[in-house]
C-alpha cells in the first residue's frame, strides 16, 4: 500500500527549494508589496491549489506559517509566486502557535500549513489551544490523493477526524471546483461570531486537479448564524439591575478583546464607576493602572480581585466562559451575585454559572446597548472604598533582598519598565506565566499573548514569532518563558534568526518545572517526582549556537543593564535568567477552592 | 525568609453568605438542590453530508452527555437528514445539548419535542418457534408482523413506543429469545406543529422569563 502511495506522493525527503527564502522576500518586503498586491497580475485560476491561494489572497492574508511536505506541495508551489510571505517553521506545532498569536495580535485569522499525516498531527496542539481560547486561525493540511484515502496510505491520517474536537469547523475538500470556496468559507468561519480555528484538508489530487473556478468571497455557510444584539427585554432588566446594584463588578473576559469591545467597556466602567476585574484572557481589556482596576481574579489572581468577586452583588461578565481557573469551586463563586452574562455564543450562557440576565450578542454591540439603557450609576461609593481597602490589605509585593537569588517578580517588573506600554508579552505555561501576568502592568488589549484554556508549555517562543509579524514595528515583543517550556519549542529560534525577528526571550530559569514543584511542595509532601530539571542547557550559549544573541543574569546588579542590552539588540535575543529556584506564586486558590480563601503563604493552603 | 504575601489570613476575611449548587444556580445555602435528570427527545435537522453523524455523536461523547438512542435518516429534502436523539439529563444538561448541537456548522435546526410528539421505535425479535400457536397469540397482542419463520425460529417486527417494545420483548421472553435488534426512537411533532426549528438564529434565549426559568414539561413516555 505505502509503495503505491509513494509512487504518487513524494516522500518527506523531497527537498524544498532553498530559493524560496531569498533575500528580497523579507517580512518588510512583503508588507511593502502588499500595497501593490491589488494590481499584481494574477492570471486565471487553473488548478485547485491556485484557487486555494487565491482564496487566501482575497481574504487579505499577508503571512502564512508552515512546513513543506509531499501532500501540501501543490499549494506551496503556488505560494512560491504569491505575495503572501511564507514563514518556514522548524516544527508544525510552532506553525500553529505562531498563526494563533498572529490572530490574537492582529485580530485577523492566522494561517498555518502542514503536510498530511505527521504534519497535520503536529498542528493539533496549536489547534486545540486556539479552540480553547477562541482565537481566529485557519489550518490548511495536505492529504493523500482521494483514491488512497482510507487505505492507510503513506502519511495518511484522518485529519478531519482527529481535529473535529479541537476545531470550530473542518472540511475535507473533495472537488477542485469547490476547494477555493472551502478555504474562503473556513476563513469567514474562523473570524465571525465566536472566533476559532478552522481547518481544510486538501487531498493532493484536488489541489493538483484542474479547475477554472475562482473561489467565492469569504462568507459563512447558510446554516451559521450569529446574533449581534441582545434581547431588549432582558437588556432592560439587566440595566435596571445595574442601576440598583450596591456592589457591582465588571468582569471582562477574552471575548472583550476578540470583539474589540475594550473601549466600550472602559467607557462604561468609568462612566458608572464600576470596579473592573479581568480574566486572564481578558488581560489588557482595561488599564491595570486605573484606579477602578482590580486586575485579575481566580487561581493566581490578586487578593483584592478575589475578595471583590466573592463579595459582589452584581456581576457583569462580558465575553467570559467562567473557566474553573477563574471560578474555583462553583458553589463558592460570586455566591451573592446576580449574574449578567454577555456572550456571543449562546452555549456559554449558564454552562458553568447560571446567568440571571443572559445577553446573547456581540460584546461591543451589547455593551453599547447597555450604556444606552443604564441611566443612573449604581450607588456604590462604600463598595469602591472597600475595594481600595482590599488593595492596601493585600498588596502584590515580594521580598527582594540583594543577597538572595534573583526574584522572578523583579525581573518581570524590570522588563516592563524597559519597554513601552504597547509592548507585547508572550509566555509559556507555568509559574513564569503567572508572574508575567501579575507583575507586568497591562494597559492595552492584544498585548498579552498566552495559552489559557489549554495551558500549553512551549507556546511562548512560536507565539512571539507570530506576534512579531503581526505587531507594529515600534512594539517590542518579549517572551517570558520557563526553562521547561522553552525547551519544548526552542528550535523556533532558528526561524527567528533566519527572519531576523526582533524578539527578546527571558527564560526564568529555576531548573525546575516550577509550577509542578510548587504543587508537589503543597500537595505531595515535597516529593519532587520528575520535576527537577537540573540538566538544563545554558540557554545563552544555546541561543548563540542558533545565531541569536545570548545573555545571562545571575544577580540583581546585572538585571537592568542586561535587559536593556537585550531589548536594544536588533534581532532575537535570549536572556538566561537564573532565578530563585524556590520562588512560588501567590496568592493561590487551590483548584476547586473558594476564591475568598486564597492562600498568601504555603501554610494557608 | 518568609515566602508569600502580606494580608489578613483566610479566617479573618469577610465571607459571602450565598451559595450555588454544582450547576451554578444560586440556592438556599441550607439545601443543596440538584435537578433530577429527565428523558426527552431532541430532533435535529442537519446537512446531508459526510461526517455530520460523527460530528454529532462525537459531541456527545466528548461532553459526556448520556445518549439513550440516536437514529438518523433522510428527509423529504435530499440535502437534509434528520437526527433523532433520546437523552437523559437534568434540565441544564438538556439545555447545553441543544445549544452545543446548534453550534455545529452542518446543523440546520434543533428542536426539543413536546411530550405529545409521535415517537416510534422498531424491533426485530427472533424467538424459538416450538409453540407456534402461543407465539402467534403474543404477536397478535402487540400487533407484531411475522417477518420470517423457520421450523425452529420465528422473527417478528414490532413498532411502537419504547414501553410497548419493552413489554413485547418481555412477553416473548417466555418462548426463549434468540436475538433482538432495535432501532432506537424516531419522532415527529404532532399535527401542523413543526419538528424543525427554531433555526440557530432564533434559538438563543429570547425572553427574560424563559431565561429565568427554562420551563420544561415532563414528557409522558408513551404515545
Ligand atoms: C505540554 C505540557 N506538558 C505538561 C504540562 C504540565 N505543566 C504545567 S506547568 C508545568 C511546569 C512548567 O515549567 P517551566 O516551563 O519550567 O516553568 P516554571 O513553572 O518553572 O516557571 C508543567 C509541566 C503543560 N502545561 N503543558
Amino acid at each position: 500500500m505505502s509503495e503505491r502511495a509513494a509512487s504518487v506522493t513524494p516522500t518527506e525527503t523531497d527537498e524544498q527549494d532553498d530559493e524560496h527564502i531569498d533575500d528580497s522576500a523579507t517580512p518588510e518586503a512583503a508588507t511593502e508589496a502588499d500595497s501593490s498586491a491589488d494590481d499584481a497580475e494574477s492570471g486565471p485560476v487553473t488548478t485547485g491549489a491556485e484557487s486555494v491561494v487565491r482564496a487566501l489572497e482575497n481574504a487579505g492574508v499577508e503571512y502564512a506559517f508552515g512546513v513543506q511536505g509531499g501532500a501540501i506541495m501543490p499549494v506551496y508551489d503556488v505560494l512560491y509566486d504569491s505575495d503572501i510571505y511564507h514563514v518556514t517553521m522548524a516544527h508544525e506545532q510552532g506553525a500553529s502557535h505562531a498563526a494563533d498569536a498572529y490572530g490574537i495580535v492582529s485580530g485577523d485569522p492566522g494561517v498555518c500549513l502542514a503536510t498530511s499525516g505527521p504534519g497535520a498531527t503536529n498542528l493539533v496542539t496549536g489547534l486545540a489551544d486556539a479552540d480553547m481560547d477562541s482565537d481566529p486561525m485557519i489550518a490548511l493540511t495536505g492529504q493523500v490523493p482521494t483514491e488512497f484515502v482510507g487505505n492507510d496510505a503513506f502519511q495518511e491520517t484522518d485529519t478531519t477526524g482527529v481535529t473535529t474536537p479541537v476545531t470550530k469547523d473542518n472540511t475535507f475538500s473533495s472537488d477542485p471546483d469547490r476547494v477555493g470556496t472551502d478555504v474562503s468559507e473556513a476563513f469567514a468561519l474562523a473570524r465571525e461570531g465566536r472566533p476559532g480555528p478552522t481547518l481544510v484538508d486538501l487531498p493532493k489530487d484536488v489541489t493538483n486537479g484542474e479547475t477554472d473556478r475562482e473561489p467565492d468571497e469569504p462568507k459563512t455557510p447558510d446554516t451559521y448564524h450569529v446574533q449581534e444584539r441582545a434581547d431588549p427585554e432582558i437588556l432592560a432588566a439587566a440595566a435596571e439591575r445595574i442601576e440598583n446594584a450596591q456592589r457591582p463588578v465588571l468582569l471582562l473576559g477574552g471575548g472583550v478583546i476578540k470583539g474589540d469591545a475594550s473601549d466600550a467597556c472602559r467607557e462604561f466602567a468609568i462612566e458608572h464607576e464600576i470596579p473592573v476585574i479581568t480574566t486572564m484572557p481578558g488581560t489588557g481589556a482595561f488599564p491595570e493602572d486605573h484606579e477602578l482596576s482590580l486586575e485579575g481574579a481566580g487561581m493566581h489572581g490578586t487578593g483584592y480581585a478575589n475578595m471583590a468577586i466573592s463579595m459582589c452583588d452584581t456581576l457583569i461578565g462580558i465575553g467570559t466562559r467562567f473557566d474553573d481557573r477563574l471560578t474555583g469551586g462553583i458553589p463558592t463563586f460570586a455566591p451573592d451575585a446576580e449574574v449578567i452574562h454577555v456572550d456571543i455564543d449562546p452555549a456559554e450562557i449558564s454552562k458553568n454559572i447560571h446567568a440571571d440576565y443572559p445577553l446573547v450578542g456581540d460584546a461591543e454591540t451589547v455593551v453599547s446597548q447597555l450604556a444606552e439603557a443604564v441611566d443612573e450609576s449604581p450607588q456604590a461609593t462604600k463598595w469602591r472604598a472597600q475595594c481600595q481597602q482590599w488593595k492596601s490589605e493585600y498588596p502584590m509585593t515580594y521580598q527582594a533582598p540583594e543577597d538572595e537569588p534573583v526574584q522572578p517578580e523583579f525581573v518581570v517588573e524590570a522588563l516592563d519598565e524597559a519597554t513601552s506600554d504597547r509592548a507585547i508579552v508572550t509566555t509559556g505555561v507555568g509559574q513564569h506565566q503567572m508572574w508575567a501576568w501579575q507583575y507586568w502592568t497591562y494597559t492595552e488589549p492584544r498585548t498579552w499573548v498566552s495559552s489559557h484554556g489549554l495551558g500549553t508549555m512551549g507556546y511562548g517562543l512560536p507565539a512571539a514569532i507570530g506576534a512579531r509579524l503581526a505587531a507594529d514595528d515600534d512594539q517590542e515583543v518579549v517572551c517570558i518563558d520557563g526553562d521547561g517550556s522553552f525547551l519544548m519549542t526552542l528550535q523556533g529560534l532558528s526561524v527567528a534568526v533566519r527572519e531576523n525577528l526582533d524578539i527578546t526571550v527571558a527564560v526564568l530559569n529555576n531548573e525546575y518545572i516550577g509550577m509542578v514543584r510548587q504543587w508537589q511542595d503543597a500537595f505531595f509532601e515535597g516529593r519532587h517526582a520528575a520535576s527537577d530539571y537540573n540538566w538544563m542547557p545554558e540557554f545563552d550559549k544555546l541561543a548563540e549556537a542558533f545565531g541569536a544573541q545570548g545573555f545571562r543574569i545571575d544577580e540583581y546588579d546585572e538585571v537592568a543593564d542586561t535587559i536593556e542590552a537585550a531589548i536594544a539588540y536588533d534581532g532575537p535575543s535570549v536572556i538566561d535568567v537564573h532565578i530563585d529556584p524556590e520562588a512560588n506564586v501567590y496568592p493561590m486558590v487551590p483548584s476547586g477552592g473558594d476564591n475568598a480563601q486564597f492562600a498568601l503563604t504555603e501554610d494557608q493552603l | 525568609m518568609k515566602r508569600g504575601l502580606e494580608g489578613p489570613p483566610p479566617e479573618q476575611r469577610q465571607a459571602p453568605v450565598g451559595r450555588r449548587n454544582t450547576q451554578g444556580i444560586r440556592i438556599d445555602p441550607e439545601v443543596e438542590a440538584r435537578q433530577d435528570p429527565r428523558r426527552t427527545v431532541i430532533s435535529a435537522l442537519v446537512e446531508h453530508e459526510p461526517g455530520v453523524l460523527s460530528d454529532v455523536s462525537g459531541l456527545f461523547s466528548r461532553r459526556q452527555f448520556n445518549i439513550e438512542s440516536l437514529t438518523v435518516g433522510p428527509t423529504q429534502d435530499d440535502a437534509r437528514a434528520r437526527i433523532t436523539l433520546v437523552v437523559e439529563e437534568p434540565d441544564p444538561g438538556i439545555d447545553q445539548i441543544k445549544k452545543q448541537l446548534r453550534k455545529l456548522v452542518p446543523v440546520v435546526s434543533v428542536h426539543e419535542l413536546e411530550p405529545n410528539a409521535m415517537r416510534r421505535e422498531l424491533a426485530l425479535i427472533k424467538v424459538d418457534a416450538e409453540r407456534p400457536d402461543q407465539v402467534a397469540a403474543v404477536a397478535d397482542m402487540y400487533g407484531a408482523k411475522t417477518v420470517d419463520s423457520s421450523p425452529e425460529t420465528a422473527t417478528f417486527e414490532v413498532t411502537g413506543s419504547r414501553q410497548k417494545i419493552d413489554a413485547a420483548i418481555e412477553t416473548f421472553g417466555q418462548f426463549g429469545i434468540r436475538e433482538i435488534s432495535r432501532t432506537g426512537t424516531t419522532a415527529l411533532a404532532r399535527g401542523t406543529d413543526e419538528t424543525t426549528g427554531p433555526s440557530p438564529a432564533e434559538a438563543s434565549v429570547t425572553s427574560a422569563e424563559a431565561a429565568k426559568q427554562d420551563s420544561y414539561t415532563q414528557p409522558a413516555d408513551d404515545d
